[in-house]
């Protein structure tokens, strides 16, 4: 391995007040991915360099950074897949920095506590039956690691902090088309991702599906037929009536859409819209219960 | 303490990969106030990597399948160590946790009559797991991540918990630990513990293992008090990357041999039909006719010899390349390509095409893998009792790869997710009704600042070692002297080695501050793991016989003696030392399924 020459990385080390680019020289080594170069580096010339990863093998999702510029999987993106020279790595910019390498993704799992949950049909006899065609998509879906490259790179909120409380995001876009496409699933989220998840800032630029380490189509698969179902429902004249008669309030705010979670939101409807099977509603209104800063 | 952060709980669980989700789900819903604190963020444990499926009898490709068949296959894949209930109870109740993940959610691939579909692994009599491709792991928690979400789980992630906390009456109450962000310690009082810390593996240099498998559930409960049984027997998956450096030991899925896939040697040679064991000769194909076609007629033939338990192939491949007829890298070749279309490998095979097409450059629709054996599992761990989990220390409760007994000497191939889920939920039901009634825990808050002391004492010492460095010398010991074949001579300097390694740890020192200071992290986590390569050397070297993952070149075969023990370690006067112990014995009817005919 003594041929390879000698490899030079620049890390971006620091905190929340600010840091710089560190350079380190190191000897390279036969068939490295990037982090095994960061590791290299951490256990020979930099003992307390902050970097997060689990698997070392695409699975986890967990090793994301932006690599020469470019959000990827620092266990998956070969060395000798990079242009000659030097390799930048720095910390995913769409979230705040915690130390070195590593970003406080929390914002993530806080949108998670709000996505309405799966709520099975009732389960027969002889239990349930899917075919697999009719969960090739949800399968597709179900591939994420949660490597929030997708949400790193999102327009909306990359540069906008200010619409993270009321944007969800395509991680979460994905996981709401998961569940609204689930066969066994009864609840109709449709407002409730217009309302509270933000789905019409999404413009489908298609920057998240682009850097998907899974190849999931994010935009094709799963924003544009959710952007397609919330136009179905906003403009459903059952529903237009429905508000009407109970005079359910309109849209809200950004702000009152921030401090709702989608647990406090859920009501039962007995419309026929939305295909039958569906038999309850996660709707933008007030539900009755506490509101709860779930931000 | 200013700085200190306190939490009260009734339960609190450690570790949130399949078993630690499952227990946390089960206690919540009990009503127990829970926490689940994880060294990484949730979602990511070790779990995700889990590949193949989930074994559970539900009989929907093989309506002949049953719980004792199951039970058999268990056992028999064990070479019988098992304990007996727990694989009972394992092989009852796995077709109930597997339908429950899919009321929470989870989209298993489908039989054409929309039932769940089950593929064929190595050990299991019929094709019994459950699975989602090659990433059931990950099916398996994100559905009970969802599952405790919705909830209302409370989560500590990246928060590495240090030492359990004993109460004067000998009862765990409590644990500290420290956020792995800020640095600052946070300790938690419990009326009950649960362990789901998983497994041990980077202790060893070749594995299949994330980070977090530092064995620190064993080590917290030997601190604690608690036995540990049959360390010594440790799973080498006999298919594991062996090229490109970086790469080596990630796992390939068994499924890829359960799907058609082939073990061949340099030569070309299927190499495996040299390797039937007497044990297994009954149930295998010894021409490759007959092995072929197995998979399309497995009521009139008999299974590949590929598809024999982990430790039947690990040991032959070891042979095959000490032999030289190993592959460039120094592993043997697993063929697909030649096997199957292209179309139905990537559709299958999906995680092993991507990973060796990122990884390593090779597409398995057109060319061999180089593959060899990479340490995967512990059989051994904390002692429990089957039905409760509960360990040997009063209000301590562990489940899953940290606990032992379930797979005996060896893991069938997805047993693991179905332990996980089985245990997990009894794990937590029983801690949660333990600690129902109880009142709050009193502290014992000296204890506290004993063992946040001990933790920053590393930031004190003078630099003359490093925790990496460390590290890499536990690795390469285990590796070269505990590794899939082993002999007396080289455990005992093992056993020396150990106690050197285990001076130079107490030495390591720690540059920079406690902000997420990877360092300071491998410093505690070697001491976990430490205490598990001793308690592992240990038992290797009393276990005087050769069965499943545990082989001694100095006893070659298994004796009907030592099957009947378990190799217990646990911690007496500060030393840590092993006693052979009877394990507990089948009863009658269950005895009779392993008799002639059956």
């Amino acid at each position: 391995m003594a041929a390879l020459g000698e490899v030079v990385m620049k890390l971006w080390r620091g905190d929340a007040s600010g840091g710089a680019f560190e350079t380190y020289r190191l000897p390279a080594q036969e068939g490295e991915v990037v982090l095994d170069v960061v590791h290299r580096i951490q256990a020979t010339q930099a003992p307390d360099l902050a970097v997060r990863w689990n698997c070392k093998a695409g699975k986890c999702g967990s090793c994301s950074a932006e690599i020469n510029g470019k959000p990827r999987l620092m266990c998956m993106t070969r060395m000798s897949a990079l242009p000659p020279g030097e390799v930048t790595v720095s910390p995913m910019r769409a979230f705040p920095v915690m130390r070195d390498l590593v970003t406080d993704v929390s914002y993530n799992f806080e949108v998670a506590k709000r996505i309405p949950a799966f709520t099975p049909m009732a389960k027969p006899p002889e239990g349930y039956r899917m075919a697999q065609v009719d969960i090739d998509r949800g399968q597709e879906f179900h591939k994420c690691i949660e490597c929030f490259l997708c949400q790193n790179v999102c327009h909306v909120i990359r540069d906008h902090e200010e619409n993270k409380p009321r944007y969800a995001g395509p991680r979460f876009f994905v996981r709401l088309a998961e569940l609204e496409m689930h066969p066994l699933d009864t609840l109709d989220r449709r407002e409730y991702i217009s309302e509270r998840m933000g789905i019409g800032l999404c413009n489908i630029t298609k920057c998240c599906t682009e850097v998907c380490p899974e190849d999931i189509h994010i935009t094709d698969n799963a924003i544009i037929p959710l952007k397609e179902r919330v136009v179905d429902v906003r403009y459903d004249p059952v529903v237009w009536i429905g508000r009407k008669i109970l005079g359910r309030p309109g849209p809200l705010s950004a702000a009152e859409a921030a401090t709702h979670t989608g647990a406090a939101a859920v009501q039962a409807r007995t419309s026929a819209d939305g295909g039958g099977a569906r038999e309850a509603v996660v709707g933008a209104e007030p539900g009755g219960t506490p509101d709860v800063a779930a931000d | 303490m200013a700085e200190e952060e306190r939490h009260d709980y009734d339960v609190v669980i450690v570790g949130a990969g399949g078993a630690g989700l499952r227990a946390a789900i089960e206690a919540l819903s009990k009503g127990a106030k829970t926490a689940l604190v994880c060294k990484s963020l949730l979602g990511k444990a070790h779990t995700v990597m889990a590949e193949g499926g989930v074994a559970a009898a539900m009989g929907n490709v093989w309506p002949e399948d049953n719980w004792q068949v199951h039970f058999r296959d268990t056992m028999r894949g064990g070479k019988m160590l098992n304990n007996w209930r727990m694989a009972e109870l394992h092989a009852l109740e796995a077709p109930d946790r597997v339908y429950e993940l899919e009321e929470w959610g989870a989209l298993f691939d489908r039989t054409p009559d929309g039932r769940i579909l089950q593929r064929d692994f190595g050990g299991h009599r019929y094709a019994r797991l459950a699975h989602v491709g090659d990433r059931t792991g990950l099916e398996l928690i994100r559905t009970l991540q969802h599952r405790a979400v919705a909830l209302g789980i409370d989560v500590f992630m990246e928060c590495k918990i240090v030492r359990l906390l004993v109460g004067p009456d000998g009862a765990v109450n409590g644990a500290v630990g420290f956020w792995r962000e800020s640095g600052r310690f946070v300790t938690f009082s419990a009326k009950a513990v649960v362990l789901a810390t998983g497994g041990v593996g980077k202790t060893w240099k070749f594995t299949s293992n994330s980070w977090e498998s530092t064995g620190d559930g064993h080590a917290l409960a030997l601190w604690a008090g608690a036995d540990l049984i049959d360390m010594e027997c440790v799973q080498f998956h006999p298919t594991g990357m062996v090229w490109p450096a970086s790469a080596r030991g990630l796992l390939v899925t068994e499924g890829v041999r359960g799907d058609g896939g082939v073990l061949k040697n340099i030569e070309g040679e299927r190499f495996m039909f040299n390797y039937i064991s007497p044990y297994f000769a009954a149930e295998t194909a010894d021409t490759i006719e007959e092995a072929d076609k197995w998979y399309t007629n497995k009521s009139d033939y008999r299974r590949p010899p590929e598809l024999l338990p982990r430790d039947e192939v690990a040991r032959a491949i070891n042979t095959e390349v000490k032999s030289g007829r190993g592959s460039p890298h120094g592993g043997v070749f697993l063929d697909i390509a030649s096997r199957r279309p292209a179309e139905e490998i990537r559709r299958r095979l999906p995680s092993m095409y991507h990973q060796f097409k990122q990884l390593a450059d090779v597409d398995i629709t057109t060319d061999a893998m180089e593959v060899g054996p990479t340490c995967h599992y512990i059989m051994g761990g904390v002692r429990v009792d089957a039905d409760t989990a509960a360990t040997t220390v009063a209000g301590l409760y562990a489940a899953g790869e940290v606990a032992g007994g379930m797979h005996g000497a060896n893991r069938l191939g997805g047993n693991s997710l179905s332990d996980l889920l089985v245990f997990g939920r009894r794990a937590g039901l029983a801690a949660a009704e333990y600690a129902h009634g109880r009142p709050a825990p009193l502290l014992d808050e000296s204890a506290v600042a004993k063992v946040t002391e001990q933790a920053l004492s590393y930031f004190e010492h003078d630099g003359s070692e490093n925790a990496y460095t460390v590290h890499q010398d536990l690795q390469e010991t285990m590796q070269d002297l505990v590794g899939i074949i082993r002999t007396e001579s080289e455990l005992l300097e093992a056993k020396d080695k150990l106690v050197e390694l285990s001076e130079r740890a107490a030495k390591i020192s720690v540059e920079g501050n406690r902000s997420f200071n990877p360092g300071w992290h491998l410093a505690l986590d070697v001491e976990s793991m430490l205490a598990c390569a001793r308690c592992t050397t240990l038992g290797a070297i009393e276990r005087r016989e050769s069965r499943g993952g545990h082989t001694r070149e100095d006893y070659p075969k298994p004796d009907p003696e030592f099957e009947k023990l378990n190799m217990v370690t646990r911690q007496s006067g500060g030393e840590i030392v092993v006693v052979p112990e009877p394990k507990p014995v089948m009863p009658s009817e269950l005895a009779a399924l392993f008799e002639e005919g059956n």
